[in-house]
């Protein structure tokens, strides 16, 4: 070995007692985007088998409020009475505040390292990418709408029956604003799935350029699915299909 | 060809700046884009007007002193160095506006010229290898894939020049941190700090303000060496691997 010709960061006379903090986990940009790459990909999990449930509205009130039972009687009788939903909630808002955070403390970042614009501007990457920061608070929004709707009731048009889902969602859907929200929403989420699930794989490693192909096309196949398979319900409720 | 130049005038770090018009007539379109601002600077001169500041070194491509941001893009229309951009990419009449890389990191010192030094302390964070000194070694005793050869030559392409981080819009070094970092990595020469190389040097990364990775892929577009966008995913894979193997010590 060559004789230390660096002083300050000599690994030979041992580590300093803590590393400076963007060496740490979450101290470092790489980190705060593996925190958000973890938790996209497990609500993404989660929207998959939520639009699966959502598709078995159209086999009926029976077996959609069936399943909706089902929810909360899941791993019973293990699990006491809707604890398995509560596990999966608990789960959720840990990874929609951890994804939050790391978005704003990094957008931050962004901004404050391009303080300047050019003068001279142009069209800059493609719109899911542009459109990933307010794409995303839109998707907040909506997601505390949506809960406020058609789990605990407080918003929802008409009266709120617990433990019957079909007759509420074709409630909502029966009023237009309920549609305009949804649609946009669900719009904002197809998008956001796009750049994300890709951009996730980037930050986790996987990406490489022979998979390039194939993850660009599983996440514009995600994106899709998800989109369409949301907004099936909405329109299948506004055109009588499911009424 | 007769042009209209907009161009970024600052007298100093902490001078205000703007864009100043200049027409500049005469210009062939075998110039290169910096022969042209010699042309102005020149008439400048003449004037007794201060000549644009900008940086330039080798003009031939290799060296990464040359910058620019040329209508709004890093080196210009085409892919490769301002010093290796023809005049012929324009059109007689045109409008250019010429600005310097924005970056926080970046700060600029004089008109065109900003200070880069923040790659060099990067670079001093881990982008090195510990060899004995001496004679060189026979150059077949280390064997070398010739994947992992092609990979690092790849990114050994990098001249350090700035485009990636003056085109990205969150003013982030990643693609130059990974091009470096991926060179060494992958070789058995680099292998003994494998891991404080990365963990070092994407740590010097943030800690001089650039900002995150959005991949937006604006860097892979402006790079003149064509240092691919995976290479920051290849980046992030070894950074994970240097935590898991740290946090297990």
């Amino acid at each position: 070995m060559a004789l230390a010709t660096k002083t300050t960061t000599d690994r030979g006379t041992g580590r300093p007692p803590s590393p400076p903090r963007s060496r740490t986990f979450w101290g470092s940009t790489i980190g705060k985007k593996t925190v958000m790459a973890v938790s996209g990909l497990l609500m993404l999990g989660y929207l998959v088998a939520h639009v699966m449930g959502n598709l078995k509205v159209f086999f009926g009130p029976e077996e959609f409020n069936a399943y909706g039972h089902w929810l909360r009687t899941m791993g019973a009788p293990v699990l006491h009475h809707s604890w398995a939903l509560w596990l999966v909630r608990i789960v959720l808002l840990a990874a929609v505040v951890a994804h939050a955070v790391s978005a704003y403390q990094l957008s931050r970042r962004d901004i404050r390292a391009r303080p300047t614009a050019y003068a001279h501007r142009r069209k800059r990457s493609s719109y899911a990418t542009r459109t990933m920061r307010w794409g995303g608070v839109v998707v907040a929004l909506f997601i505390v709408w949506h809960i406020l709707d058609l789990t605990t009731g407080t918003a929802h048009p008409g009266g709120f029956q617990e433990g019957h889902p079909y007759q509420n969602v074709v409630d909502t859907f029966s009023t237009w604003y309920g549609n305009v929200i949804y649609i946009v929403a669900m719009l904002a989420v197809g998008l956001h799935v796009r750049h994300g699930f890709w951009s996730a794989a980037q930050t986790l490693g996987v990406g490489n350029a022979r998979r390039e192909r194939l993850l660009k096309t599983l996440a514009n196949g995600l994106a899709l699915v998800l989109t369409v398979g949301f907004v099936s319900v909405p329109v299948a409720v506004m055109t009588g299909v499911v009424s | 060809m007769k042009l209209t130049l907009r161009v970024w005038r600052q007298k100093n770090a902490d001078a205000d700046g703007a864009l100043s018009t200049y027409e500049v007539d005469g210009i062939s379109s075998d110039m290169s884009f910096l022969e042209m601002l010699d042309t102005l600077n020149e008439e400048l001169i003449l004037r007794g007007e201060d000549p644009v500041a900008f940086d330039h070194d080798c003009r031939e491509g290799i060296c990464g002193a040359c910058s620019l941001v040329i209508n709004g893009d890093a080196h210009g229309p085409e892919r490769t160095t301002t010093c290796q951009l023809h005049m012929r990419s324009f059109r007689d009449g045109d409008t250019i506006d010429v600005e310097p890389w924005r970056a926080a990191a970046f700060p600029v010192v004089k008109d065109l010229v900003v200070d880069r030094s923040a790659f060099d302390r990067i670079i001093q964070a881990g982008g090195y290898i510990s060899a004995p000194t001496g004679a060189a070694p026979e150059a077949h005793a280390t064997p070398v894939p010739k994947a992992d050869a092609d990979f690092a030559f790849e990114h050994a392409e990098c001249i350090g020049c700035g485009a990636c981080v003056a085109a990205c819009p969150n003013g982030s070094a990643m693609l130059f941190t990974s091009a470096k970092i991926n060179h060494l990595n992958v070789l058995p020469q680099g292998a003994p700090e494998r891991e404080t190389r990365v963990l070092d040097m994407v740590g010097q990364m943030d800690a001089e303000g650039f900002g995150g990775c959005t991949l937006t892929g604006e860097c892979a577009t402006a790079c003149p060496k064509g240092i691919p966008l995976p290479s920051i995913a290849a980046m992030n894979k070894e950074w994970l691997r240097a935590q898991r193997k740290s946090a297990r010590r």
